[in-house]
């Protein structure tokens, strides 16, 4: 299952004659790929009609533009008897959380990734088997054992210690896929920096890091997007409204029976949804490769 | 001693933290989780060992057959849609649209669901499901003059197997394209010169070569529907009453609604089982020893 960023372009050859039957495949292909793929795109698109228009004739054709659903970014939502707290602690939280839970896994991910990439000392082997099969763990299996370890450290309905549970759940992948790319520097390069006399940690860090930047960058997105979008940790671990994070807003908004709002759902959920958006549309090309090859670099 | 010491400081040092967190975050909880099984605690947190009065409870729980026949369906049915839909849109993106640019566009759509918070993504499904006339299905129903209808009331398991769906298949899709991307383009060539059809050439050329994709993928979407609960939650939360409830969703509501953190557990540790058997199986399997090469240096 390697990577092959090369694909030459192939066009089916034959006669004029036979051009045209050999052409329906194609075409019958692009359909069913169009097809398929439209409801997802309307979605989307529905998403954003929805938040600017007063409401939506039959669920999805949007009536008279308003700003009306964007009011939560300047005051604060009624819900059931009480008041949300303001989208904007929400946004802090959301944005303190992802932020705190890529610097760390980066950190640890990176000096972990080194010592199992290029280090021999005992145990080695058993800790890449480990780190491999924790890939593939049920952790979320684990959320009661979970609760009772953070409620003994004083961590529950504390941001920080669903962060750290976080780091915790995907270290295994991001320092496996780190490996990945110090793999890939030449060794090389590494002596050369021993042999002017440097010792192995100033190699490691002024020689080898700057080598593996764009790995990094990568690996930093992926969290920080998959700490933004985390729900099911914030929701049972998170219980107080000044730790509420983003994901929890909306699915309070959601889950409130008596106020089905769409409108104000929607503006909220692309509010939510901004920097995902920004992300991989600047970077889905690198994070495909990602989250398709990473655990697979050998 | 002193020159043991500083040989492995090093890499002591570096992996300290990786090791630090996965004590705490894996091994501790696995841990817990087996002796929780076998106690009854509550929100009082209390030690009372029962022996394996769990587990007979599990036994003799009424609702024990509808949720482990809820658990295989979703399994099932979501992972054959999930490998399925992934084969086809793996196929079709890459090999039958020729151009790299427009398969990368369609696949990148594919990829929206997936990159979604999934407060957002299931916000786009209740609102397709949605009882009122709001709601998209119910829309069509209106066009020809249908009553709304309740449809994540009357059919759960298609709404959570169709949403879970959707998002596996672009696991799937990204897999196996670059299997299909490493396929030798003279092949195909080949196939073609010597007069091939379409069909024959997916038979005998593609699918032998997605082999270990295939089995890798679908091993892999096992493991993780048979402990992945976040949609379910929050699409029917499990409702109506038992209807779309699987067992890992179970035993989190059993910990986290009900406080039964025993038993909870003790449901647990019966899917960490059968995980763990499955990850075994997975690791035989795919020889993944190979990738465990010892350092290149030292």
């Amino acid at each position: 299952m390697e990577l092959s960023n090369e694909q030459k372009i192939t066009v089916p050859v034959g006669s004029t004659v036979s051009k045209w039957k050999k052409r329906i495949p194609y075409i019958i292909a692009y359909g069913v790929l169009g097809v398929c793929t439209l409801p997802i795109i309307l979605m989307y698109v529905w998403l954003l009609l929805s938040s600017f228009s007063e409401k939506m004739e039959y669920g999805f054709i949007p009536v008279n533009f308003t700003l009306e659903n964007w009011q939560f970014l300047w005051m604060n939502v009624e819900h059931g008897g009480g008041t949300l707290p303001s989208i904007w602690t929400a946004t802090w939280n959301s944005f303190v959380f992802s932020g705190t839970l890529t610097i760390l896994e980066v950190i640890i991910g990176v000096m972990a990734g080194y010592a199992l990439a290029r280090m021999e000392f005992p145990g080695r082997q058993a800790i890449m088997k480990m780190t491999l099969l924790l890939h593939a763990f049920p952790s979320v299996a684990l959320l009661i054992a979970v609760f009772y370890i953070l409620n003994f450290m004083g961590l529950f309905d504390s941001l920080w210690g669903v962060v750290l549970v976080k780091t915790a759940l995907q270290i295994p992948m991001t320092a496996w896929i780190i490996k990945g790319f110090f793999d890939d520097v030449s060794w090389d390069v590494e002596w050369a920096g021993l042999i002017d006399g440097c010792n192995r940690f100033k190699v490691w860090y002024s020689i080898v890091l700057p080598l593996i930047k764009p790995g990094i960058a990568a690996v930093s997105i992926f969290s920080f997007l998959s700490g933004w979008s985390e729900f099911l940790l914030l929701y049972t671990f998170i219980l107080s409204d000044e730790n509420v994070t983003l994901s929890s807003y909306l699915q309070k908004l959601i889950s409130d029976p008596n106020m089905v709002n769409y409108g104000l759902l929607s503006a909220v959920s692309l509010f939510y949804m901004l920097p995902v958006l920004i992300f991989f549309i600047f970077t889905q090309k690198s994070l495909m490769q990602v989250s398709a090859g990473g655990g697979k670099r050998v | 001693m002193g020159a043991f010491l500083s040989k492995w400081k090093l890499p002591a040092l570096m992996l300290g933290p990786f090791i630090v967190l996965i004590s705490l975050f894996f091994f501790l909880p696995v841990l817990l989780i087996g002796i929780l099984a076998f106690t009854n605690m509550d929100s009082a947190m209390r030690w009372d060992f029962n022996g394996v009065a769990n587990f007979l409870k599990f036994a003799t729980d009424p609702n024990i057959l509808l949720i482990l026949k809820n658990t295989v369906m979703y399994v099932g049915m979501t992972l054959l849609l999930n490998v399925l839909f992934g084969l086809a849109l793996g196929i079709l993106t890459t090999y039958f649209v020729q151009k790299e640019s427009i398969g990368l566009v369609f696949r990148t759509i594919w990829m929206l669901p997936r990159i979604s918070p999934p407060v957002v993504y299931i916000l786009l499904w209740l609102w397709f499901f949605d009882p009122s006339s709001y709601g998209v299905l119910n829309s069509f129903r209106a066009i020809f003059d249908m009553p709304p209808a309740e449809w994540l009331t009357t059919h759960p398991m298609t709404a959570v197997v169709l949403a879970n769906g959707l998002v596996g298949a672009s696991f799937g899709m990204i897999i196996f394209s670059s299997a299909i991307k490493s396929i030798p383009q003279d092949l195909f060539q080949a196939a073609r010169v010597d007069g091939a059809s379409q069909w024959s050439i997916i038979q005998d050329i593609i699918i032998p070569a997605l082999r270990w994709p295939l089995m890798f993928v679908t091993l892999w979407q096992f493991l993780s529907l048979l402990t992945s609960y976040e949609y379910i939650l929050l699409l029917t939360k499990g409702g109506p009453l038992f209807e779309s409830e699987v067992l890992a969703l179970y035993s989190y509501h059993k910990a986290f609604q009900n406080f039964e953190f025993g038993y909870g557990a003790a449901v647990s540790l019966i899917l960490v089982l059968i995980a763990l058997i499955f990850s075994f199986i997975m690791w035989k399997f795919f020889g993944m020893k190979k990738m465990l090469g010892s350092s290149r240096i030292e």
